[in-house]
């Protein structure tokens, strides 16, 4: 086992790792997102709201994530082409980015589901008596006390997703894992990138999943 | 931008001797059903041990099974398989590391490390399980088992565990499904299962809408089958009288 030779494959291995970092945050936002738009519908009373985002949830959650990469790898720049009529080229991170929003979203639109439904109607109520519409009500009364109690749900979740961008090694987009795989073999060393790679995820992961284990202790009522 | 749906390219012939693109999919599903029922096993196996082992007073064998459960869970699933299929065959004794490489199939190789990669890594899940199951248990259970006079083995296998497993059917049938999910990263190393004869019939027909459609169906009513069959065995063993629907 020879170690010395990550230290010159560094940059490479940054470069990688600013691209799983990129496609985190950018899939945990948009996922976040969709997944609120999509718990307000289940939560709607009108039935075809609910019934779409159960159907889109329940879609979601009973294929593979790696299905949905190598699809819509595939599928959106065919899609966008059918959609504007021209050729518009999309490239793998956009159609990995939407694959981890949309696939995420499902998730996300549990948690924050329970996180809304744990809030006392009382809440609701009294906004409404306050005279707040229902938009009101939910973006200054509801929304940010239910956040606040999941949000080590959410953090969790994408401490996994983090984990799970690994996966755009399928339609060869080079992220951290994806570059340390191709710089070892480059190097004729690929069981000590390996390693490394797997060690580096640990730590991030490890150290991640502990803050978020104290953060729930100190949000705990 | 033309496609021309075609819903019959199913039963069109592959050109490989008399087999049409259907055959690939129920090849590809019988493989993935191989690798997750099989994994499964072993994961239930190593997971309930290490879930026992989570909960005994000796510190060595519960901070095992914890390092364990942290090891298995933070490191991505994907990096795993490569460590099983690229990295440990290389460290095996001579004489099995030229039977795996050279004397297997290739198939059977990338299958062994699959199930080897998808056992591990569920059983820190299973392990979890477990021990939260046995913890959820009032201390009362214990006390009385000791009390009656059972060792400690006794009251795990006749007193904790039976109650154990009973609560935790739920969180493992989440696991379960998850095995069938996961065990499409062996597509990536070269083995046949349901995602990997997917991508292969869309590459070879062009009919890339309707292979991925089917391969959604597919996982969806795996899915649900195996919900049912999990909820037909938590009814089973469901003790009347007790937790869960009192009938």
């Amino acid at each position: 086992m020879d170690f010395t030779q990550i230290v010159p494959a560094m940059p490479a291995l940054w470069e990688g790792m600013l691209l799983t970092l990129k496609m985190l945050v950018l899939a945990v936002s948009g996922g976040v997102a969709l997944g609120t738009v999509l718990a307000l519908m289940r939560l709607s009373s009108n039935p075809l709201l609910s019934g779409l985002a159960k159907t889109y949830v329940n879609y979601f959650r009973s294929i593979p994530l790696l299905l949905v990469i190598t699809w819509f790898y595939l599928a959106v720049p065919m899609l966008l082409n059918w959609i504007t009529g021209t050729f518009v080229s999309v490239g793998a991170f956009t159609s990995c980015l939407v694959a981890f929003m949309m696939f995420e979203a499902a998730y996300y639109c549990e948690i924050v589901r329970a996180g809304i439904q744990s809030i006392p109607r009382g809440q609701l109520h009294a906004a409404y008596a306050v005279g707040m519409t229902y938009g009101q009500a939910m973006r200054l009364i509801i929304l940010p006390q239910a956040f606040r109690k999941m949000m080590p749900l959410l953090l969790q979740q994408s401490v996994i997703l983090f984990q799970d961008t690994s996966l755009v090694y399928a339609v060869g987009l080079m992220d951290f894992l994806n570059t340390a795989r191709s710089k070892g073999d480059i190097v004729g060393l690929p069981h000590e990138f390996l390693i490394f790679a797997g060690a580096v995820y640990f730590v991030i992961s490890f150290g991640a999943s502990t803050l978020v284990k104290r953060l729930q202790k100190r949000l705990a009522v | 931008m033309n496609y021309n749906w075609d819903w019959n390219v199913f039963f069109k012939s592959t050109g490989i001797g008399s087999e049409i693109y259907l055959d690939w999919f129920i090849s590809g599903l019988g493989w993935t059903i191989a690798v997750a029922l099989v994994a499964w096993i072993v994961a239930l196996i190593i997971g309930s041990i290490l879930g026992v082992m989570r909960t005994l007073p000796n510190k060595a064998a519960a901070s095992f099974a914890a390092g364990y459960v942290e090891l298995f869970r933070n490191v991505p699933l994907l990096v795993q398989l490569f460590v099983w299929y690229f990295l440990v065959p290389d460290y095996l004794p001579e004489q099995t590391q030229i039977w795996f490489k050279q004397e297997l199939a290739p198939t059977t190789s990338a299958y062994i490390s699959v199930v080897v990669c998808l056992a591990l890594f569920t059983a820190a899940r299973v392990c979890e399980q477990v021990r939260t199951g046995i913890q959820a248990l009032p201390k009362g259970q214990s006390a009385a088992a000791l009390a009656v006079g059972f060792n400690q083995a006794q009251m795990y296998r006749h007193v904790l565990l039976p109650q154990a497993f009973r609560i935790i059917i739920p969180p493992l049938t989440s696991e379960f499904l998850n095995i069938f999910k996961n065990s499409s990263v062996a597509s990536l190393i070269g083995l046949m299962e349901l995602l990997a004869q997917t991508k292969q019939t869309a590459e070879f027909t062009a009919n890339m809408f309707e292979a991925f459609t089917l391969a959604t169906i597919i996982y969806f009513v795996l899915n649900m089958s195996l919900m049912g069959l999990m909820s037909w065995v938590e009814r089973k063993v469901r003790v009347p009288g007790m937790m869960g629907g009192a009938k």
